[in-house]
């Protein structure tokens, strides 16, 4: 009865290509909002005046707390790589559950920001909204589609992580076995990196 | 850790049911459930181009109503596009061969293959959803340029979801063949010792990657315009439509080379394999492919010449288009350069090259006109355009699809078709094929505008010979079918190397066993076309 297993098996663990398929899937990610963003400078290169006005309407505050909340939530999912490689898994745990509230407060002053603006009739469909100019309309509908689409990556990663701490609890992921952290973490930082970009597009540009 | 699993018995023996197919991690079992529903699809897609054709066999109203015609081809352009062409040679003959060709027992992600698959039937479903609720199928021809796709009551917002996720599907084979061969390449098979098929999965699988992505968004702003009725790319309510023509083009211009450069690498396999001939300029062939990946990235606005781009614009797209050509032509060089002196066996296969070379050449030739921006102008939206992709994608892609699929039917189910009967297939095919696509070159020139079910009597010659064409390569593909169909069943049994290839594959068994080999594949000496006389 033959058999045999190859030296370069696929079935062998590869923590390296783990990290290449996760890098190779952020390009993809940023191309995803690499198309958005080319919307957004066309049209605002058409309609500078209306998305300036337009602009004068996001809180400010919000999205600089927003920022530091992820900012922050970068260096709470990078400490806890640290951490578990040195085999502090009590700690490692400590920084994702950091991580993971980080997440929820940054949703939680989505939600109200958005929720004002609703409450103002900014929506598509809305009274406001449909009396606006079409520069400011593409301003706010773009400021939907894009931070809601950014929000709807962090619910992912937020996910993604909450996946990551049950197997780091049972010890599947361990200070050995650690790519798949290691990857929420990418992913993390790529979620961070978005908004690093779309902050200022929507909120600081004057 | 991986585990010994016998090797006495082959992939389809190991395990039996309808659950060990749909849900198995072995790539060979994916790339054959591809194939099955690629081809289903792709009959699909010819039935409706017969429709289309047998419309056109005379003016006026024969069998169908305008609307209907515009929903039958947009379809047809919608299947054959996404779910035939773009998948065809990476998703069945990549998915079964490239681990073997490597010299590995599969591919870097199998969970992730069997989730590229399932999104692969997830899109299949949507597209077939819009045959049968609301007002039908889209109308808008396969590119949905707004601002019709925003206005038209048909389905678009379903076909254009089938498309964003089959897009979803293609960028996950391709980023799971990127680390397959980069890791799990035999020990000693550096990438200048690599297959040239793989050698163009690699470089298909980059362009999958990087520009699918912007297609996918594209589409979903679509859906969110009808949604939301904001004018992002209709001109009634604010938006841009030339932004979504860049948009579109950005990602589909690429798309051709997802398209075409697998079925080169086969080509550069079944020269080889059959002129029993080292291919000439290895390394040419290699990295052009990696050069037209990387071009194809910038001429897609040869695409929108009469879109009201500005001039300098239009120049620097039309130098790009022909820069484009040179290392597809290099390609067409070698093998024929192969060919030249070589010990040629004349098989089917090899058949199957040969006219790909012939057809892929008036295809690309015929592009060359295209991308000629004074030419363009005359010739942009008439049938001339027609007949060029069709060339292209049919006489190139189809072709070497159909080579492929005779030159590893062997392999995949350890039987040998009639030969006889193949050739007379194959004969058919390419005879009808020409006599379908090549007078619509000539109506494109004469005037013939493409998306009409009408036209002008002096039109109407031409237009019968194309359709009678379209029935001969009907005759032609059912013979070939059929011919395979019942080789599977009672053809007569093969040993591993039916060819006398000195390819890696066809050092395993036919068909190979679950792990791919009972022995370790071992690295031909001198190169992997070195053949020694
Ligand atoms: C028997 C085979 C086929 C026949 C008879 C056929 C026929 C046609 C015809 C007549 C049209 C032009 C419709 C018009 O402009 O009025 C068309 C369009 C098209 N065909 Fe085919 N075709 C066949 C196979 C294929 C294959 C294999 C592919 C791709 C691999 C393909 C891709 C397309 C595309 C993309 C369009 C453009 C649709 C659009 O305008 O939106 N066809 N076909
Ligand atoms: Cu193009």
């Amino acid at each position: 009865m033959g058999h045999l297993v190859l030296p370069n098996s696929g079935h062998n663990r590869d923590p390296e290509a783990n990290k290449m398929g996760m890098w190779l899937f952020l390009f993809t990610e940023l191309l995803l909002f690499g198309g958005l963003f080319i919307v957004y400078f066309v049209y605002r290169s058409m309609n500078s005046d209306a998305f300036l006005h337009a602009s004068y309407e996001l809180d400010v505050i919000i999205g600089t707390i927003n920022t530091v909340i992820l900012i922050t939530s970068s260096m709470t999912i990078a400490m806890s790589i640290t951490a578990l490689q040195k085999g502090n898994k009590k700690l490692a745990m400590y920084l994702l559950w950091a991580t993971q509230a980080f997440a929820l407060a940054f949703l939680v002053n989505k939600y109200f920001e958005w929720g004002i603006k609703i409450e103002h009739g900014i929506f598509p469909g809305l009274d406001h909204y449909n009396h606006m100019p079409s520069g400011e309309k593409l301003f706010f509908f773009l400021y939907y589609f894009m931070t809601g689409l950014h929000a709807l990556h962090i619910i992912v990663g937020g996910i993604f992580i909450g996946v990551v701490m049950k197997k780091v609890q049972k010890g599947e992921v361990t200070g050995e076995r650690i790519s798949l952290l290691e990857n929420s973490g990418l992913y993390w930082h790529l979620v961070d990196l978005i908004w690093i970009y779309l902050f200022p597009l929507f909120y600081l540009i004057h | 850790m991986a585990t010994a699993i016998s090797t006495e018995k082959n992939f389809f023996e190991i395990k039996k049911g309808i659950a060990s197919w749909l849900f198995t991690l072995d790539h060979k079992r994916i790339g054959l459930m591809y194939f099955y529903a690629i081809i289903s699809f792709f009959l699909v897609g010819v039935i409706l181009g017969l429709l289309m054709r047998l419309e056109l066999i005379a003016p006026g109203e024969t069998i169908v109503k305008p609307t209907t015609y515009n929903q039958i081809f947009t379809l047809h352009g919608v299947i054959m596009i996404f779910l035939f062409i773009i998948p065809s040679i990476p998703a069945i003959f990549g998915n079964f061969f490239l681990p073997i060709m490597l010299g590995t027992d599969d591919v870097a992600f199998p969970r992730l293959n069997l989730l590229s698959w399932w999104l692969y039937v997830g899109g299949a479903v949507f597209a077939l959803l819009t045959l049968v609720v609301g007002d039908g199928p889209a109308d808008t021809g396969w590119t949905f340029y707004a601002p019709y796709s925003v206005q038209t009551g048909t389905n678009v917002t379903l076909s254009v979801l089938a498309a964003f996720i089959l897009g979803f599907s293609s960028i996950l084979t391709g980023l799971n063949f990127i680390v397959t061969i980069h890791r799990l390449r035999a020990p000693g098979m550096t990438f200048n010792k690599m297959p040239l098929f793989a050698w163009s999965l690699y470089a298909t699988s980059w362009i999958q990657l990087l520009a699918t992505p912007i297609i996918g968004i594209t589409l979903l702003m679509i859906v969110a315009e009808r949604v939301f009725g904001i004018g992002l790319f209709d001109p009634s309510i604010g938006g841009d439509p030339i932004l979504y023509q860049h948009l579109f083009w950005i990602y589909s211009h690429p798309a051709v080379y997802i398209m075409a450069l697998p079925a080169m690498g086969i080509i550069s396999e079944l020269i080889p394999s059959f002129a029993k001939r080292t291919i000439f300029g290895y390394k040419a062939i290699a990295y052009s492919s990696m050069a037209i990946a990387f071009v194809g990235y910038f001429v897609w606005g040869h695409h929108m010449f009469t879109s009201g781009m500005s001039g300098t614009a239009r120049v620097i797209f039309s130098i790009l288009t022909f820069i484009v050509a040179i290392p597809t032509a290099v390609k067409v060089f070698n093998w024929v350069a192969t060919l030249y002196k070589g010990s040629i066996d004349v098989q089917t296969p090899l058949l199957y090259a040969l006219a790909f070379i012939f057809q892929f050449l008036i295809g690309g030739l015929s592009g060359l006109v295209l991308a000629a921006l004074a030419a363009d102008i005359h010739v942009h939206d008439t049938y001339f355009v027609v007949g060029h992709f069709h060339y292209v994608m049919f006489g190139g892609t189809g072709f070497a699809m159909f080579g492929a699929l005779h030159y590893w039917f062997p392999k995949i189910w350890g039987r040998m078709y009639n030969k006889r009967t193949a050739n007379i297939g194959f004969a058919l095919l390419t005879v009808g094929f020409n006599f379908l696509y090549f007078p619509m070159m000539i109506l494109g020139l004469m005037g013939m505008p493409r998306r009409y079910y009408d036209y002008l009597p002096r039109f109407t010659d031409l237009n019968v010979i194309s359709t009678v064409g379209s029935w001969i390569l009907a005759i032609g593909l059912i013979i070939m079918l059929w011919n395979l169909i019942r080789a599977k069943k009672t053809g007569e049994k093969v040993g591993r190397n039916p060819w006398g290839s000195i390819s890696m594959e066809w050092q395993t068994k036919s068909p190979p066993p679950l792990e791919n080999f009972d022995k370790l594949p071992e690295l031909n000496e001198g190169g992997p076309y070195h053949y020694k006389h």
